[in-house]
């Protein structure tokens, strides 16, 4: 399917000056200069789609922690009946599969998207269209994912809905076909945009950006992205499986015709665990761009850095088991995947010691970026320890199906992953919007997080090692589970407000800013390291003004600061003198295009019929053929608007591509 | 590569220049696109693109061809005795000829037809050197042998669709239905997801057939067709596994 959308890209010639068709053979031409809403939905501009992608998964947040609180409220007390059982089941599941798969993954895929070519030092990414595709397929998606509220109710089978129970005999109703749908939609998304993002690196690097030379951030989005595209074809298949199984009475998880149900299991956590990197390396590789900043020393070990990141990539791949110990696969697997799961703590430890050696000795800088890397430091190694602690296999047999799992995945998911993107938020923002965010509201961001974030998770630890079981609807008072559960409640009202609080930080900012007469923020405000600082703030639309010459690590500091004879290291330039000044004169855009929109939205309506009636997928069909030679007809580039011919060196920059 | 020299802008200049007054006099042109576009890695976007989206496909397959192995396992387990131990009893040669016997009668083996698959399967084959030969017509710059190559390639591609509907069919009849037995889903969902690939493949040539008739496929986009191509042999590549392993393999 893949290779259709991209025949327009292959048409172009790589100039992106002329081509043999002239005239757009789709039914519309391409937008010119659209304003307003009509320039989000036509955009091919990765920053622009890096906005979305984070605006979606901040709402997505929103979203999936109302879920999350009444779960707690649910369970403040023993013997409550404010959920009843059946739609407890439905809540925790999609709280998990909205947090895991519209919330983390998308928020990695918005910091990819906006700072990958920032960083590698190139116009766009490799293919723009198909960017926007990205965005918008995994945004029909997911909203469609969340319309089960309104059509039946949704998924009730846990994120992962294993077999037998995720099958129509046992789930007839409408809430897994939604998952199952909903999911492999977003899942293109993931797929396209994983292509598009390796190719950007592998392959739209500025002169001199050897492998070596590359961010920490580029190179653990690059193994995320690697991760993705060998992962997301297995849930795929694990899915189609479930729907013709479903809707085509096929019998894959069907025990009735002796199929084996571990099947799925095996399947699902062979995307899963690949899954658990890819959400956590993202934000790694944030932390490791904040760090060295604020504490004014270069990264700890880089080449560690990025062996251990790609060792994470490799090692992922052989450690899914672990989520079956109890499953019954064998005494001889449950040992060699408890030790592989033993192993794989060894780089996560390497990148947790290098960052701490880069903190050792470094004039350290405790604004609210800072302080939530080091508590993603801090609580992910928590998390980690709980990690390793079921590789012990005899112990994890005890831990499976209780709260101490879920203690677990929310110190790593969300201790790391979210602080980690955090973090990225407050350091980023003036770079996107022009403007930082405040910092005193900032540290109350942060402090509130940590206390309602150890409040919530720290007792399940307790709950769990006590045997409270995962995913029950209430407990028995005389089970002793009352204190820790209050406990974790209060606190997850504190996490609550603590996570939002950045929308009203993003607010209350904004208007000081305005007020102030929107002063400049400048290229560099946090005297950082990478490329991206060298251009203006808010990033101009062309991003760079000339392709930079990369000639070290750090090549931005290595212009601002200089060892003098005597060996000190000496600024000898200010950001703002360095920084290229933002003029993008002849400089040639891919244009905005109607068709990522159109060809997304062709994949719900088929989604739809999948469900309801197959009738409905005609249309959707129909849509996606049209939409598909649309793109394919439709010219690259807008001839008519061409900056001349000054300037070819510019214009391959931009990739014409598509 | 890394650096563009002045005097390669020039070139470029011209060539830009070149094409642009070919797209005004909207004529075809035998010009040749000699600049090399700047990447990293110094092969083109597209390919590297298409060869990312290929390595996925391998996983897709993967877990289909993994997911029918174990389904034609528990399907037989299940036929010859209802418990799983018996398939032991085949490997240790207790009741061997019986449990073969049952096996040979009621498996997915008796309804093939290996001749007519094997003609099948040398079609869709050969139609990986016709792929070939479209691939070294659009090069060279000739045209109608690109289209007559084309053609071939999704005639064969077509013949051998045309082979597995009529498998299909066939196989329907005889009671192999899709929900009928474990065996039946995973057979026909294997090798029609492979299908499925073919079908897009030929959707392709299509498209390109169309695209050379009008004069637009022509050597400055001759990778687009090297593309098509390099799709069409990994679907005949996986086609040679499937083939092999449902179908030749006991």
């Amino acid at each position: 399917m893949a290779i259709i959308e991209q025949e327009p890209s292959i048409a172009a010639l790589p100039s992106g000056a002329a081509r043999t068709a002239a005239k757009p053979l789709g039914a519309f031409s391409r937008p010119r200069n659209p304003v307003g809403l009509k320039n989000w939905l036509t955009t091919v501009d990765h920053k622009k789609i890096g906005i979305m992608y984070g605006t979606a998964s901040l709402f997505f947040l929103l979203w999936g922690g109302i879920p999350a609180l009444l779960l707690r409220l649910q369970l403040a007390r023993p013997n409550q009946g404010l959920l009843s059982g059946a739609a407890y089941n439905q809540i925790f599941t999609m709280h998990g599969t909205v947090m895991i798969f519209l919330v983390v993954m998308p928020m990695g895929a918005a910091f990819a998207n906006y700072l990958l070519p920032l960083q590698v030092g190139a116009r766009d990414v490799a293919f723009p269209r198909i960017n926007a595709f990205s965005f918008w397929v995994f945004l029909a998606g997911g909203i469609m994912l969340n319309t089960s509220w309104f059509l039946g109710g949704g998924a009730n089978g846990g994120w992962f809905n294993y077999a037998p129970n995720n099958g129509i005999t046992y789930n007839p109703g409408v809430g897994i076909d939604f998952w199952n749908v909903g999911l492999l939609i977003a899942g293109i998304g993931s797929l396209t945009g994983a292509v598009n993002l390796i190719t950007t690196v592998l392959n739209m690097r500025a002169p001199g950006m050897s492998w070596m030379r590359m961010p920490i951030f580029t190179w653990m989005t690059l193994v995320t992205q690697f991760l993705l595209l060998f992962a997301i074809p297995v849930l795929t298949v694990a899915q189609l499986l479930l729907l013709f199984d479903r809707r085509f009475d096929g019998n894959f998880f069907n025990v009735d015709q002796g199929s084996d149900p571990l099947l799925w299991q095996h399947l699902f956590w062979i995307f899963g665990h690949p899954e658990v990197y890819l959400m956590i390396l993202p934000a790694f590789g944030i932390v490791s761009e904040v760090i060295p900043v604020f504490a004014r020393k270069p990264i700890f070990g880089y080449p560690f850095m990025v062996f251990s990141g790609i060792a994470i990539g490799f090692m992922g791949w052989g450690v899914w088991a672990h989520h079956m110990f109890v499953s019954g696969i064998g005494p001889l697997s449950v040992t060699a995947f408890a030790v592989a799961t033993m192993f794989i703590a060894v780089p996560t430890g390497v990148k947790v010691l290098n960052w701490l050696a880069t903190l050792w000795g470094g004039k350290l800088i405790l604004n609210t970026a800072m302080l939530f890397s080091i508590g993603l430091v801090t609580q992910f190694t928590l998390g980690g320890l709980s990690g390793v602690s079921h590789a012990v296999a005899s112990a994890d047999t005890q831990q499976t199906d209780t709260y101490y799992i879920v203690a677990h995945f929310h110190y790593v998911l969300f201790g790391g992953a979210l602080f980690g993107f955090y973090s990225g938020l407050y350091f980023w923002f003036p770079k996107a919007f022009g403007y930082k965010l405040n910092e005193k509201i900032g540290k109350w961001n942060f402090w509130s997080m940590v206390v309602g974030f150890n409040l919530t998770f720290g007792p399940m630890h307790i709950l769990g090692l006590q045997g409270m079981p995962r995913r029950m609807q209430t407990y028995d008072a005389s089970q002793g589970f009352n204190t820790w559960n209050m406990v974790a409640t209060i606190g997850s009202f504190i996490l609550g407000v603590a996570t939002l609080s950045i929308l009203y930080n993003a607010l209350v900012s904004y208007r000081a800013w305005r007020r102030a007469g929107r002063p400049d923020v400048g290229p560099d405000p946090w005297d950082a390291r990478s490329l991206e600082w060298s251009i203006q703030s808010p990033t101009p639309e062309h991003n760079f003004d000339v392709s930079p010459t990369v000639t070290d690590l750090d090549d931005f500091w290595h212009h601002k600061y200089q060892e003098d004879d005597n060996g000190v290291l000496r600024r000898i330039a200010t950001g703002k003198e360095v920084a290229q000044p933002g003029n993008g004169e002849g400089v040639h855009l891919p244009a905005p295009s109607y068709w990522p929109l159109v060809l997304a939205l062709s994949f719900p309506l088929i989604g739809y019929g999948l469900i309801f009636s197959l009738w409905l997928c005609i249309p959707g069909v129909v849509l996606l053929i049209t939409a598909l030679y649309g793109w394919s007809l439709e010219p690259a580039d807008d001839l008519d608007d061409d900056h001349g011919h000054g300037d070819h060196h510019e214009r391959e920059l931009v990739g014409a591509n598509g | 590569m890394a650096e563009t020299t002045a005097t390669e802008d020039l070139d470029h200049e011209g060539a830009a220049a070149a094409e642009f007054a070919d797209q005004l006099n909207d004529t075809p042109s035998d010009f040749v696109h000699h600049e090399e576009h700047y990447t990293s890695l110094g092969l083109s976007n597209m390919k590297l693109a298409m060869w990312l989206f290929l390595g996925s496909e391998v996983l897709l397959f993967g877990a289909l061809i993994s997911t029918y192995l174990l389904s034609k396992t528990r399907f037989i387990t299940e036929l010859v005795a209802g418990n799983p131990y018996v398939i032991e009893g085949i490997s240790n040669g207790e009741n061997g000829a019986l449990v073969n016997e049952m096996i040979a009668e009621a498996s997915v083996e008796p309804l093939f037809d290996i001749p007519f698959t094997s003609l099948s399967s040398f079609i869709l084959l050969m139609s990986s050197l016709s792929m070939v030969l479209a691939h070294k017509s659009v090069t060279e710059g000739n045209y109608k042998n690109l289209r007559i190559w084309l053609s071939t390639t999704m005639l064969l591609g077509a013949t051998f669709m045309a082979g597995q509907v009529y498998e299909f069919t066939t196989f329907y009849r005889e009671g192999l239905t899709y929900d009928g037995s474990l065996l039946g889903t995973a057979f026909y969902t294997l090798t029609g997801f492979h299908g499925a690939h073919v079908t897009g493949g030929l959707i392709m040539l299509g498209s390109l057939i169309y695209l050379s008739f009008k004069n637009k496929m022509q050597m400055d986009r001759a990778e687009t067709v090297e593309l098509v191509g390099l799709y069409w042999h990994f679907v005949d590549i996986v086609w040679v596994l499937i083939f092999t392993i449902v179908y030749l393999i006991p």
